[in-house]
């Protein structure tokens, strides 16, 4: 994974460079440039609507860059993929408000996610190995749902679907994750779980989260990126952000 | 594994569907050639032959669950596909008149010498091959529905627009089959057949065979539906349904996926078309008219959308209600009523018929049971 890629622009996992966004005349991003390296993980904050998700959304293809230079793997341009493209390079997601499929079972949810061919026909004539049921219900019992895997994903809670979507998450085994927002409604314990969660993850992943609680943010240790209004305010180590006059004033003051 | 892709996953309810459709199939025709007219067992040929046009809407409402139940394409021109079929197999039997017609002509059938056309169009070539035109059935209807869908599903058409256009396709379809200079009989359509592989389509025997043919259809397309849904794909397709961009993030190409579910979907809906000609014994545009197709949706709804054996019970039960009334004084009402149900339907009885049942059921049986999450409307 850390091999420079040949014919590589870059040697960051993902490159942002002057990517800016705007609907219908709002900048919802500006200028924004950001690397991430083979193995980082990032913690993303600033205020609401700094342009977070949006980031998220052009990264994954849902959101096309008005300009600038969105980079994969050093030479992969994702301004040109689509959704299913960019998945299959090895993105995946977890969205703000937790998105699973609710009629099927938490159990499918993970089958779905599961690294695999995506055509047609090895979906219609699939048949799980063993393997692949082994690596179903290891994640199971990593979210710690194994005993409701029958059940189906609508009648999970809140903090129960978004352990179900990280779940899914590593199911996909992408290089990078990008996480919005995994505590949000969570209990103070489970915040905590998710944080181990995420550290676990992130061993053998490269991982972006956004979140807002800076608990979890220091629970994190890692390198912090501030947004506001669609561009880069801040970065570095959680005590020196968190000192910066700026940050103070338009985030963590309030 | 093709036996495997089909049985697998196989749950009561569908044990009892196919075993109730292979005693059907076995018992009506045999109840209709052996057992004499004044017998109670006597099933007469014209029962016989509108039970088969019941289950040939079976057939075609089980092809609109598995885009509309399942995948969540509320297709409001379906029928385009059931008269795409019913045209072919209508070809096949204007050839099979051969120099029976009114004006004896060996190779043209009636309309095209009243037209004063010298030679047969191109597009009738290979029309007199039983083996061409089971193709057919399924190529022509197949063929539009892909193209349409490749279009439709890659520029991402969804919901009440896609509905709309399905509309408008069938309605296309239905001005053009109107007209004389199309080839298909303007609309008069096509009648007056006489032979389908070399049997008086007319004769009783022919009538049960068609009978007998339209339930083991019933049964393959159930099969395959079942196989289809019940696979990953199947899951895959509900994914779409109920989380269309989800699922894509996950990797999957939903426009491929749909396109896969539309095609299979419309070549089913051929095969009903086709099987439904010869007992009804003509095809002219007013089948294609949108209003049939939107009846097909009451069906499936009536019935239990995401289900399968809904779907087929709700196109009997709806068509054998409507027999019912139109043949009573109530008739002039039936469009009244029809509409009535499928309000009633949607307010309280989301599920359809089968799906209420089956809830009532449940709670009677362990009544402490957590009622699934409501279902997301998914258009
Ligand atoms: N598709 C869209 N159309 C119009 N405006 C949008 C769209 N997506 C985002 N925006 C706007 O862009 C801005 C940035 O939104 P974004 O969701 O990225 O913020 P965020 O940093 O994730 O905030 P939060 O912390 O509340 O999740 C907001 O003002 C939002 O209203
Ligand atoms: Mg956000």
């Amino acid at each position: 994974m850390n091999a420079p890629v040949p014919g590589a622009l870059t040697s960051s996992l993902l490159y942002l460079d002057g990517v800016s966004v705007s609907f219908d005349g709002f900048k919802a991003i500006r200028s924004l440039s950001l690397t991430i390296e083979p193995g980082e993980m990032r913690a993303i904050i600033g205020p609401n609507g700094a342009g977070k998700t949006t980031m998220m959304d052009i990264i994954t293809g849902k959101t096309r860059p008005d300009e600038g230079t969105v980079m994969f793997g050093g030479s992969v341009d994702l301004t040109r993929l689509d959704e299913a493209a960019i998945a299959n390079l090895g993105i995946g997601r977890k969205f703000q408000k937790p998105t699973v499929f609710d009629f099927h079972t938490i159990e499918d949810n993970i089958l779905l996610a599961l690294k695999s061919k995506r055509t047609v026909l090895k979906t219609l004539f699939w048949q799980t190995e063993s393997v692949q049921q082994k690596r179903i219900d290891e994640i199971l019992g990593i979210i710690k749902l194994a005993d409701k895997r029958e059940r189906l994903a609508g009648s999970l809670s809140h903090g129960q679907k978004q352990w179900l979507e990280i779940g899914m998450l590593l199911a996909q085994d992408p290089k990078l994750l990008l996480v919005d927002e995994p505590a949000a409604g969570m209990t103070d314990g489970e915040t905590a779980q998710t944080a181990v969660l995420l550290k676990e993850i992130a061993r053998d992943h490269s991982v972006i989260v956004v979140e807002h609680d800076m608990g979890f943010i220091r629970e994190l240790g890692v390198k912090v990126t501030v947004l506001h209004e669609g561009s880069v305010l801040a970065e570095g180590p959680l005590d020196q952000v968190s000192a910066n006059e700026r940050v103070v004033e338009v985030y963590l003051g309030r | 594994m093709i036996t495997r892709f089909l049985l697998s996953n196989m749950d009561k309810r569908g044990y009892a569907f196919l075993a109730i459709v292979a005693a059907i199939g076995l018992l009506v025709p045999l109840a209709n050639l052996l057992m004499p007219a004044g017998s109670p067992f006597h099933v007469s040929t014209a029962t016989m032959s509108l039970w088969g046009k019941y289950l040939c809407y079976a057939l075609l409402a089980i092809s609109l669950d598995l885009v509309w139940g399942y995948c969540g394409i509320l297709s409001l021109g379906h029928g385009a596909f059931f008269a795409l079929g019913g045209y072919a197999m209508g070809m096949y039997l204007m050839r099979q008149i051969g120099s029976r017609g009114v004006y004896g002509n060996p190779v043209l059938p009636d309309f095209m010498v009243f037209l004063n056309w010298q030679e047969l169009p191109w597009y009738w070539y290979g029309f007199s091959s039983f083996p061409f035109v089971m193709l057919m059935v399924l190529l022509v209807p197949g063929l539009l529905a892909f193209v349409f869908g490749w279009f439709a599903f890659r520029s991402r058409v969804t919901g009440v627009y896609l509905s709309i256009i399905t509309q408008a396709l069938t309605y296309a379809l239905l001005l053009a089959f109107f007209r004389n200079d199309m080839g298909f009989g303007g609309n008069n359509g096509l009648t007056d057949f006489k032979d389908i592989v070399g049997f008086n389509v007319q004769a009783q025997g022919t009538r049960a065979a068609l009978f007998a043919m339209t339930c083991t259809m019933l049964i393959a397309g159930f099969l395959l539906a079942r196989g289809i849904v019940t696979s990953k794909l199947g899951k895959v397709v509900i994914a779409i349904r109920d989380a269309e961009s989800r699922t894509r993030f996950l990797g999957y190409r939903v426009d491929r996926f749909k396109l896969f579910v539309f095609t299979v979907s419309a070549c089913m809906a051929g095969v009903a078309g086709a099987l439904y000609v010869p007992q009804v014994g003509i095809i002219n545009p007013s089948e294609f008219a949108p209003a049939n197709s939107i009846e097909t949706v009451i069906w499936v709804a009536v019935g239990g959308r995401g289900s399968l054996v809904g779907a087929a019970l709700g196109a009997v039960v709806v068509n054998w209600a409507k027999t019912m009334f139109t043949s009573g004084f109530m008739a002039p009402y039936w469009l009244f009523a029809l509409g009535a149900l499928f309000v009633f339907v949607t307010l309280f009885m989301p599920k359809g018929i089968l799906g209420t049942v089956q809830g009532w059921w449940e709670k009677r049986r362990k009544p402490e049971a957590l009622p699934a999450a409501e279902p997301a409307p998914a258009e």
